[in-house]
């Protein structure tokens, strides 16, 4: 283990390498143009793989070719540029064709601002493209966290042949912090589904995007529909940090919840039993988590977003099932949360009570 | 009994699933032949376009995948770039590369990838149903110009051979007609030059073919085949755009 | 322990350069560190800040509004942060080109350097941003300044011409500082 003072971006393009990335399309956009540069520099040290794509668009279906001929692939872009590579990743899902996607996300509508937001929440948690699919989609609150799941977001890719999104908000990515580094670990060999050419195979390889007729479809819509399931049970991933007897509890994920948390000690310092709910998968979402709330407990849900309008409180509301009145706290623009604001409403909660 | 002839092992034993009289399947079989002579099969990669070549998904009997829309030379990019020892083509209508891929095609061509591509230009939107293509003829006349297109509404027809020609990076670049029984040999010759190319790892081919919609035009096959000699070589002439196979080969 | 501090002047003022050094040598000290840039969309000639934050224990926010210490390397720097400033915290001005006569609150301390005088004296304009560097940390507190000094040097290595004029800055810097730090009690 290799421990650094590292700047995000770079970190998560070294912790890309670590895992087996070998290949790299991208399109330069701020605020995550450190990690093409990063990587441009340091894959084809290692045999791998770096091609700036003349657009988002290109891109991603260069990490298609890559992905589908067995290689760890990755693209990272931001907020808009994510906008245009949902095509690529409705495909990469279609075609079961395993790659990772990083988006840095910035502040939006449109073109928003290119300062740091939680605002493609919906987007990178529910439909990333069209047609009907879903990804396994992991927020970093940490840098550590940031590069531990990137690592890990390849073998998930490959696990079930199918995109993982890592989703930082821009503030993970522009922080620098000590991080540890895993080991660098070999590529896998060329899988047996890639399309490589089929020699030595007595079958031909097919990725097909696409249905050969309405049955085929059918059945592979079923297929997927029943590994999605297995995420929901399996692969769901939060952090509960003193909710067992909390009356206050935020429900935050990335950036905002490290802020919660800290808030969260403030507040029991004064007396005030507050806690964390922090989705790390904000997809599959962790439902259950807010479900476990108890009724006789629990006086409010303290959402907390750098996203207005909020996005994820939708998903709290549906976890715990309305049992609870939600109070919001967010931000936008690019404008980081002020966890003085964050206090500030639970004061104004409790004193309400 | 002599065997005499017999279907390529490029290709597989499935019924064509194009229309009566469309030319994909003469495109189809002289690059399975060219494979076959080459003895690449085994080590094929076929990238597939959205369009009526998305049907190659039924014939070709090597590894293949289906792009997105105008895509597939940026998907080769992702393939050759990643597996550099085996061979990348894309099968692509003028839809497909024209239009929606313009972007992708000029851009893997500019970068010099390693591939080679097969172009198959018939004027049209066969898929969707013969609406107005890059390539459409002025007068020509189409479901979304059903006047015929106009130069002043639509522009001209896009030629993109000679436009990649342009490029500095590109190896070879021609187009072909499949028309008569000469030009079908000619595309062939076409076709193994270009994957010689790749083969000798040499950059980047294009070739374009001029091919037929029976269907979307509206004619029938026998008719295509003056349409073609009489309109659409009028427009799009045959010939080599770029060949500096030679030099290439010298800097290598 | 903890110390929040940011660094904010002209982009080209090495105010990236100096929060990273704080951050470096904390870490190398095993503290944990943030590093926050902000830029602004324009890629020469804006402005530019930092926020580092420095702690034994892990950090919540790597922002804040309530700075321990305030860099301010430029006049309009002074002026826009200053708020943030949390009562009894620092206002660290490098007055060289900061009038300390604009500081418009009375409940913060002073700590005017004019590390870029200093640096004319020693000879090498670039060690100015050194002179600061042991300003700050010296007001900070939060590790060893012997151990600053060490960690920072064989940082700055890289230019050996600079080494014995950066040793004379950081010294000088810590000396000033302790000056001004009396002057507060």
């Amino acid at each position: 283990m290799e421990s650094k003072f590292m700047k995000g971006c770079e970190a998560i393009a070294e912790a890309a390498i670590r895992s087996g990335c070998r290949f790299f399309a991208g399109y330069p956009i701020t605020p995550q143009n450190e990690i093409p540069e990063y990587l441009s520099r340091a894959l084809p040290k290692v045999g791998g793989v770096f091609v700036q794509g003349e657009s988002e668009v290109a891109s991603i279906n260069m990490v298609y070719g890559a992905g589908g001929a067995g290689t760890m692939a990755m693209t990272s872009s931001s907020s808009p540029g994510v906008s245009l590579k949902l095509e690529g990743v409705s495909n990469l899902a279609a075609a079961r064709i395993p790659a990772v996607m990083v988006n840095v996300m910035r502040a939006g509508p449109g073109m928003g601002t290119i300062q740091p937001a939680q605002s493609d929440y919906y987007l990178m948690s529910k439909a990333p493209g069209h047609g009907g699919f879903r990804t396994i989609t992991l927020a970093p609150a940490t840098l550590q966290e940031a590069v531990d799941l990137t690592y890990e977001a390849f073998e998930l890719a490959f696990r079930d042949r199918m995109p993982v999104i890592v989703a930082p908000d821009g503030f993970i990515a522009a922080i620098m912090e000590p991080v540890d580094l895993p080991d660098y670990r070999d590529p896998p060999e060329t899988p047996a589904w890639a399309v490589a050419g089929c020699e030595g195979r007595d079958h031909i390889n097919v990725l097909l995007n696409g249905g050969l007729n309405e049955e085929d479809q059918l059945a592979k819509n079923r297929i997927a529909e029943e590994l999605y399931e297995k995420w929901d049970r399996e692969d769901v991933r939060v952090e509960t940090y003193k909710v067992e007897d909390a009356e206050y509890v935020f429900a935050a994920f990335g950036l905002a919840a490290r802020i919660c948390k800290s808030c969260v000690d403030e507040l029991r310092e004064e007396g005030i039993k507050a806690g964390l709910i922090r989705p790390i998968t904000i997809s599959p979402f962790p439902y259950a988590a807010f479900a476990a709330l108890e009724d006789n407990v629990v006086k409010y849900v303290i959402d907390v977003e750098m996203s207005i309008p909020a996005q994820m409180v939708n998903d709290v509301r549906l976890g715990m099932k309305d049992r609870f009145p939600v109070a919001q706290v967010n931000t936008a623009g690019g404008l980081i949360l002020d966890s003085e604001d964050v206090i500030a409403k639970v004061h104004e909660l409790v004193k309400g009570v | 009994m002599e065997l005499v002839y017999k279907k390529p092992e490029a290709i597989n034993a499935n019924p064509f699933p194009y229309c009566p009289g469309c030319m994909h399947g003469t495109v189809t079989k002289l690059i399975a032949e060219v494979i076959d002579e080459f003895g690449l099969r085994e080590k094929t990669i076929v990238v597939l376009p959205v369009g009526c070549g998305t049907l190659g998904v039924l014939l070709w009997n090597m590894d293949n995948i289906c792009s997105a829309h105008g895509r597939a030379p940026a998907v080769a990019t992702g393939i050759k770039r990643t597996h550099p020892e085996k061979f990348v083509f894309t099968y692509q209508g003028d839809g497909d590369l024209g239009a929606i891929g313009f972007s992708e095609i000029m851009y893997a061509a500019n970068r010099g990838e390693k591939i080679s591509v097969i172009f198959v230009n018939n004027s049209i939107y066969g898929m969707t149903g013969g609406q107005m293509a890059p390539t459409t003829l002025v007068g020509q006349r189409a479901t979304t110009c059903q006047d015929g297109r106009d130069p002043e509404r639509e522009g001209y027809p896009l030629k993109i051979a000679e436009l990649i020609a342009q490029l500095t990076t590109p190896v070879y670049v021609a187009r072909f007609a499949v028309n008569t029984p000469q030009n079908v040999r000619a595309a062939k010759e076409g076709i193994k030059k270009a994957f010689q190319n790749q083969m000798d790892g040499l950059g980047f081919s294009l070739v374009e073919i001029l091919s037929n919609c029976p269907t979307n035009w509206g004619v029938s096959p026998m008719a295509t085949l003056d349409f073609i000699k009489d309109q659409t070589m009028k427009e799009f002439p045959l010939g080599v755009f770029r060949d500096k196979t030679e030099e290439a080969a010298d800097e290598k | 322990m903890k110390s929040s501090l940011l660094v904010a002047g002209f982009g080209g003022q090495g105010v990236m350069t100096l929060g990273k050094l704080v951050g470096e040598c904390a870490y190398e000290q095993g503290l944990k560190v943030t590093f926050l840039p902000s830029y602004g969309p324009e890629q020469r000639g804006g402005t530019a800040n930092c926020t580092v934050i420095l702690s034994d224990e892990p950090i919540g926010s790597p922002s804040t509004n309530r700075l321990d210490v305030l860099c301010a390397m430029n006049q309009p720097s002074l002026e826009k942060f200053a708020p943030n400033v949390k009562p009894g915290g620092v206002l660290l001005l490098n007055s060289s080109i900061v009038d300390p006569g604009t500081v418009t609150r009375d409940d913060v301390k002073v700590a005017a350097v004019d590390a870029e005088g200093i640096a004319y004296e020693i000879g090498e304009r670039r060690t100015a941003n050194v002179v600061i560097l042991a300003t700050y940390m010296t007001i900070a507190d939060i590790m060893p300044i012997e151990e600053v000094r060490k960690i920072a040097m064989a940082k700055l290595a890289k230019k050996p011409e600079l080494v014995a004029l950066n040793e004379k800055a950081f010294d000088r810097g810590v000396a000033i500082t302790k000056e001004i730090i009396a002057s507060w009690a």
